[in-house]
């Protein structure tokens, strides 16, 4: 902090509290829901307040849960979402990255035009074209496969251009220098430009495992077996009641549960949020 | 990927001896929570009760979402045995031939008994093609009744054994429960403009809703919702709502409208028969009487039968191995044995499916004990069906009803008159009907 | 397009590094993609057994169809009041936390986790948060005499969706501007002090201006957002309406296409959808990103 003044630091609390507020409220509501019995939420103006149901509906839930319904335990969709999670957010910061790489520091043929092809992914909903790219990936046999879950979806126009963007900011010096001591692309890539990308790496990481994490309607498609279940996919199987009788209070418990390993990823990420890094680094 | 491998080398090991095996047939579907523990459960007692077919319950998510996980698996040659499918898909399957493997055909072909006449006739005219063959095996059906607060009727001096048998009743006490602070509103709809406050306003009517019978006499129908009754009563629900007795909640299902009939404000629902547990399970602190959807004695004095929704099984064709349509068939032999119907309809409150079924619950005394279950059937069952109330059967009907919907709430907020609206909506309407007839006949 | 003044010499290099990313673009991305395109020149039913090619005949009549020039409108105010509604709260909580040393990182916690809500239930808690009869909102705001009702009142509708697809992108927002801001060097802004400039006015004349390429890099991916990745949102909360207020493109596309199964007429709006967006973006990266200080 360049220095000390009560007011503003009282404003920058004051902003803060009320973000939060504003931001958490909606989920303090599912945890609210969560607690209370399934009926609760629609006889009378929302609580507010905890419930009783707490033990019982995360019991249920982490217990016997749908184990009868055919979706596997809790624990196993667990696991599911965080293999998916981790390959997605691993795979894609890793090929964008190279990516901007070779597009901010190199000239070549075709430079433009394949940036241009990578940002498009952005531009044509999913909706669209998920019944062509089901047929792909039936042809290529990916059907009930990690790699059918994983690959199709880790291409990243977002984390090319994020990276795109930073490495733009980096100052040209430094390049001038790693040439100066006679070091290759490859050797400025690994020993200047990543550990410059660290605060963003971590921040897109933390997006994309949440992306990864939260990924619904590809798994439904592609997979037939339950043992490719996700913890997304389960609660959505516990939501999707026709004819109104909802368990709002399990749906939303789930939805807390599946909440909370993002929580460690952002909280084990921010570590990598050093302030004042680049100037040390410098 | 080993558990996969080694799963696919079983399966080659299995295929070579497979007369030992079970044959697998996939059965995708959309039901989540209690009832989908319900219907793999039946899948298991089926499993148990023979060896040589092994159904195999998959969830694919709501039902749009399956259809179309249905439809892009059929495009890349993956396809289940049998899917479920809503009602307003209907019309989708049954113009797809190729895809479709007819329920009537599937049991002769594979000598299975099938008894037409034994069905509730209502639920079948639905899923039946011009010639009266069944096309789908009904799995879900439902209709819409009335679900009224009796502790708010008895507030506002009103007899709580008596619900309004038609709408202008319902308007009377509607007011008389308005104005005497009971509730804050008198009644609302789900599906407000379209399966409960079109189609069967229609249906029980007597009035119809599109040419050719309603859509069963071919692509080439149009759009006759828009007739002078009809208008008339948007216009009434416009008035209604103007003096309070008449609440919106939301296009499509309505979600906004059970919370309003659970917390009391409004003192009487119509939404479909299948909601009834929920319903008595929401309902905290009051009474819930259930009758059957009012009429309109402004149009007729004889009311006809209601019509039905939820979800019919498709048998979807192209299976390699042909063995796993003789495992369908067994499958829908099992499934319409009234043991199984009974059981399906009392746990579910979907409407039971075979006059044998129906026949066995009266017989358990079931429908004594639970006040309110016959009601639907009574309601669906009453008189003979006519081509105004057998049923809808139009292409791209999920469009149609959001224009539908999109309409209405202009009749809502005073912009357009009932007349107007339903005129501008049967026009659109029809534009689409023309749009699937194209791309359906060639 | 932008490239260091001094760059790496190497043939083959930039392909390799290149090469995964193509690769994988090219057979999930831009094989299915061209075939959606495709589809917008034909008419078939959903399970394509039926298929005719009909020029521009999709295109024509959705042009022709005032719901849909309504529903343009509807977009443009949705994608403007959702950029910068969340772009705005999340500049300024960015701002804040990075003022703080120790409680920052907790502040960033919390900021950050309602991201992991998953989609389908934010728009379940929207729902209930402004459901006429059960939800808080309404209920508060009947105190102050206004009676909200966002299934009759257009108003109502537009600030409900606006409000719910900006609150999914804050905390999104939130993490970039943070990042970016840790990458701007503490020397420039101690020297701006030492000048005598305020904190607002330093933050004005020199973090600001470092911090353009998070700024850029965020209005496009807002944009897009708001263009394509909302109609769960909207599904949830107003489906569109009421009478079609709310009824925005990627929505139409949606109920048109997922839910109706009306593939031709839905992969021509999504054609014109990705046109308006590649025309805007191609805009963005030719008039605002000479305005981005690298």
């Amino acid at each position: 902090m360049v220095e000390n003044r009560p007011f503003l630091n009282f404003l920058t609390h004051l902003v803060l509290i009320l973000g939060v507020l504003m931001v958490v409220f909606p989920v303090y509501l599912a945890f609210i829901a969560s607690t209370h019995g399934p009926t609760d939420f629609m006889s009378g103006i929302v609580p507010l307040l905890p419930g009783d149901r707490f033990s019982a509906n995360y019991g249920y839930l982490l217990g016997t849960g749908e184990s009868t319904a055919g979706a596997p335990p809790f624990l196993l969709m667990l696991a599911n979402s965080l293999v998916m999670a981790i390959m997605i957010a691993v795979g894609k910061i890793a090929i964008s990255i190279i990516s901007a790489f070779a597009i901010v520091y190199f000239r070549f043929p075709l430079r433009v035009p394949a940036f241009w092809l990578i940002f498009m992914t952005l531009m044509l909903p999913v909706e669209v074209r998920i019944l062509p790219t089901y047929k792909v990936v039936a042809d290529l046999g990916m059907l009930n496969s990690y790699s059918g879950l994983v690959i199709p979806v880790i291409a990243s126009a977002t984390a090319t251009f994020l990276f795109r963007q930073f490495f733009l900011t980096v100052p040209e010096e430094m390049m001038e220098a790693a040439r100066v001591d006679g070091a290759g692309p490859l050797k400025f890539f690994r020993d200047i430009l990543l550990p410059l990308s660290r605060t963003n790496i971590a921040a897109l990481f933390i997006i994309m495992f949440i992306y990864g994490w939260n990924q619904y309607l590809w798994p439904m498609l592609i997979t037939t077996e339950p043992h490719y279940y996700t913890v997304v996919m389960g609660i959505k199987r516990l939501a999707s009641v026709l004819d109104g009788d909802n368990q709002w209070n399990l749906v939303m418990a789930g939805v807390i549960l599946a909440g909370l390993p993002p929580v460690l990823v952002i909280i084990f990420m921010q570590r990598l949020f050093v302030k004042g890094l680049v100037e040390t680094e410098k | 990927m080993f558990k996969k491998l080694s799963m696919a080398a079983v399966a080659v090991a299995l295929s070579a001896t497979s007369s030992l095996a079970a044959t697998e047939v996939t059965w995708w579907h959309a039901m989540g929570g209690e009832l989908g523990k319900k219907l793999e459960e039946i899948a298991q007692k089926f499993n148990d009760s023979q060896s040589d077919y092994k159904v195999v319950p998959v969830f694919k998510g709501t039902y749009p979402e399956t259809l179309t996980a249905a439809i892009a698996a059929f495009r890349a040659g993956q396809q289940p045995a049998i899917v479920q499918v809503f009602e307003v898909g209907t019309g989708t399957m049954m113009a797809a031939k190729g895809a479709v493997y007819p329920v009537y055909k599937l049991m002769a072909d594979n000598k299975e008994p099938w008894d037409p006449k034994g069905f509730l006739a209502p639920v079948v005219g639905y899923y039946s093609d011009a010639q009266g063959n069944i096309l789908s095996m009904p799995f879900n059906s439902s209709t819409p009744i009335m679900y009224y607060n009796k502790d708010v009727f008895q507030k506002a001096g009103l007899d709580p054994e008596v619900a309004p048998k038609t709408w202008a009743e319902l308007a009377t006490m509607g007011k008389k429960i308005v104005d005497s602070g009971a509730a804050a509103c008198g009644f609302t709809l789900s599906y407000a403009a379209t399966w409960v406050g079109l189609e069967n306003y229609s249906a029980i009517q007597n009035l119809p809703y599109g040419t050719l019978q309603n859509g069963f006499g071919g692509l080439k129908t149009e759009f006759k919702f828009n007739g002078k009754e009809q208008a008339a009563f948007w216009d009434n629900l416009k008035k209604q709502q103007d003096a309070k007795v008449f609440k919106y909640g939301g296009p499509g299902g309505g979600a906004e409208t059970a919370p309003m009939f659970y917390a009391q404000q409004c003192a009487i629902y119509m939404g479909s028969s299948a909601s009834r547990a929920g319903v008595i399970n929401n309902a905290k602190g009051f009474k819930v009487g259930f009758a059957p959807m009012p009429y309109d004695d402004t149009v007729t004095k004889d009311p006809k039968n209601s019509i039905i929704g939820g979800a019919t099984l498709w048998t979807l064709n192209g299976q390699k191995n042909p063995d796993v349509y003789k495992g369908v068939a067994k499958f829908f032999t099992y499934l319409s044995k009234p043991e199984v119907q009974a059981d399906w309809h009392q746990f579910t409150g979907y409407l039971p499916i075979t006059n044998a079924a129906y026949e066995l619950g009266q017989k358990q005394g079931y429908y004594e004990k639970t006040p309110g279950s016959d009601i639907a059937i009574k309601q669906i069952t009453r008189g003979t069906p006519t081509d105004n109330s057998r049923g809808l059967r139009f292409g791209n009907l999920t469009q149609i009803r959001d224009l539908i919907d999109q309409q209405f709430e202009t009749v809502l907020s005073g912009k357009k008159t009932g007349q107007q609206a339903l005129d501008d909506a049967a026009k659109a309407g029809n534009a689409i009907l023309r749009e699937f007839e194209a791309s359906n006949s060639n | 397009m932008q490239t260091k003044r001094t760059v790496f010499h190497s043939r083959i290099l930039p392909y390799f590094l290149l090469a995964p990313q193509l690769i994988i673009t090219l057979i999930f991305f831009v094989w299915p993609a061209a075939q959606a395109i495709w589809q917008s020149f034909l008419r078939q039913d959903p399970f394509g057994l039926k298929v005719t090619f009909v020029w521009f005949a999709n295109y024509t009549r959705l042009l022709d169809d005032p719901d849909y020039l309504n529903a343009l409108g509807a977009t443009f105010v949705f994608s403007v009041g959702v950029t910068v509604l969340s772009m705005g709260l999340s500049l300024m909580f960015a701002v804040a936390v990075n003022r703080l040393l120790r409680s920052g990182r907790f502040y960033t916690t919390l900021l950050v986790w309602p991201y992991a809500v998953a989609p389908a239930a934010a728009g379940l808690l929207w729902w209930f948060m402004f459901n006429p009869s059960v939800g808080i909102i309404p209920y508060l705001l009947s105190f102050l005499g206004y009676e909200w009702n966002h299934r009759l009142h257009t108003g109502d509708a537009i600030v409900l969706i606006i409000i719910a697809a900006a609150w999914k992108q804050i905390s999104y927002n939130f993490l970039f501007f943070v990042a970016g801001l840790q990458s701007v060097p503490q020397s420039l802004t101690e020297a701006a002090a030492i000048d005598g400039a305020g904190p607002f006015k330093r933050f004005w004349t020199v973090v600001f201006p470092l911090l353009s390429p998070t700024t850029f890099f965020l209005a496009v991916i807002n944009i897009t957002y708001a263009m394509f990745d909302t109609f769960g949102i909207v599904d949830a909360t107003t489906s569109g309406g009421p009478s079609q207020s709310t009824n925005i493109l990627v929505y139409k596309v949606y109920a048109d296409g997922f839910i109706g199964l009306n593939l031709g007429p839905s992969a021509a709006q999504s054609v014109i959808l990705m046109l308006i967006v590649v025309v805007l973006t191609v805009v963005q990266f030719r008039w605002i990103e000479r305005k981005v200080q690298y």
